[in-house]
């Protein structure tokens, strides 16, 4: 079945990033918000994580912008979605797992 | 599709409010439907009407307010969590003897029941917290 799993902490922070990646399949989507979008800056330990991820991985344009992080700094294979991205992937995947 | 929301974090604590409000706006944007908007824990803290947060900044619990009155949503607010947090209706206020209520039009107090039936109508639960 596939999943849409949400992170929301900052890798930085906390370690639900790392326990997401260890749970996903291919068929399965990561989407980072709020304090989750520090994962995805270029050239972290948690950007490397991810690049080794079976699952897509997203982020919330907003989240991003309104931490002052560039787009240039995405990590690559990193997509880019806004509100209407997250319901489409909500709709898209089976469930939707909140790793909160 | 169906879709049921969770907010478990109150306003202006937490980007979780913000977060699901704006997920609440695309999913109906993009001519979905939402069976619920369930508010649990310090997310029932979304539902007061005596909230007055400076002019320039946004106004969550009368924005949910508005977005339900425009979309006919039903935004529940967890009785347990409400009453431990101050959050009282009309009737509830009346049953606890207090002298005020301070739930804001849009919004009622129920069980925990409505968020499992919220849970088995929709075809996704997407849940905003800390």
């Amino acid at each position: 079945m596939s999943i849409l799993h949400t992170v929301n902490k900052s890798p930085f922070q906390k370690n639900d990033l790392a326990s997401c990646l260890a749970h996903v399949s291919d068929d399965d989507a990561v989407l980072l918000i709020e304090d989750g979008v520090y994962g995805v800056i270029t050239g972290t330990q948690a950007a490397g994580q991810i690049s080794k991820s079976p699952a897509a991985i997203y982020v919330l344009g907003g989240d991003l912008a309104a931490r002052g992080i560039g787009e240039e700094k995405v990590a690559d294979g990193v997509k880019i979605v806004d509100y209407d991205g997250f319901v489409d992937l909500a709709a898209k995947h089976k469930a939707v797992n909140s790793w909160l | 599709m169906k879709f049921a929301i969770v907010v478990n974090e109150g306003p202006y604590t937490h980007q979780a409010s913000d977060t699901a409000f704006q997920f609440a706006k695309s999913v109906l944007a993009k001519g979905h439907e939402i069976v619920r908007v369930f508010f649990y824990h310090d997310g029932v803290n979304n539902g007061t009407k005596l909230a007055v947060p400076p002019q320039d900044d946004r106004h969550i619990p009368n924005n949910w307010s508005a977005l339900a009155k425009e979309n006919e949503l039903d935004l529940v607010l967890c009785i347990a969590a409400a009453q431990r947090r101050g959050i009282l209706d009309e009737k509830e206020a009346g049953r606890q003897g207090k002298d005020s209520n301070n739930v804001i039009d849009g919004f009622r107090i129920s069980g925990l029941g409505q968020l499992i039936e919220a849970g088995i109508q929709a075809d996704r639960t997407v849940t905003f917290g800390d």
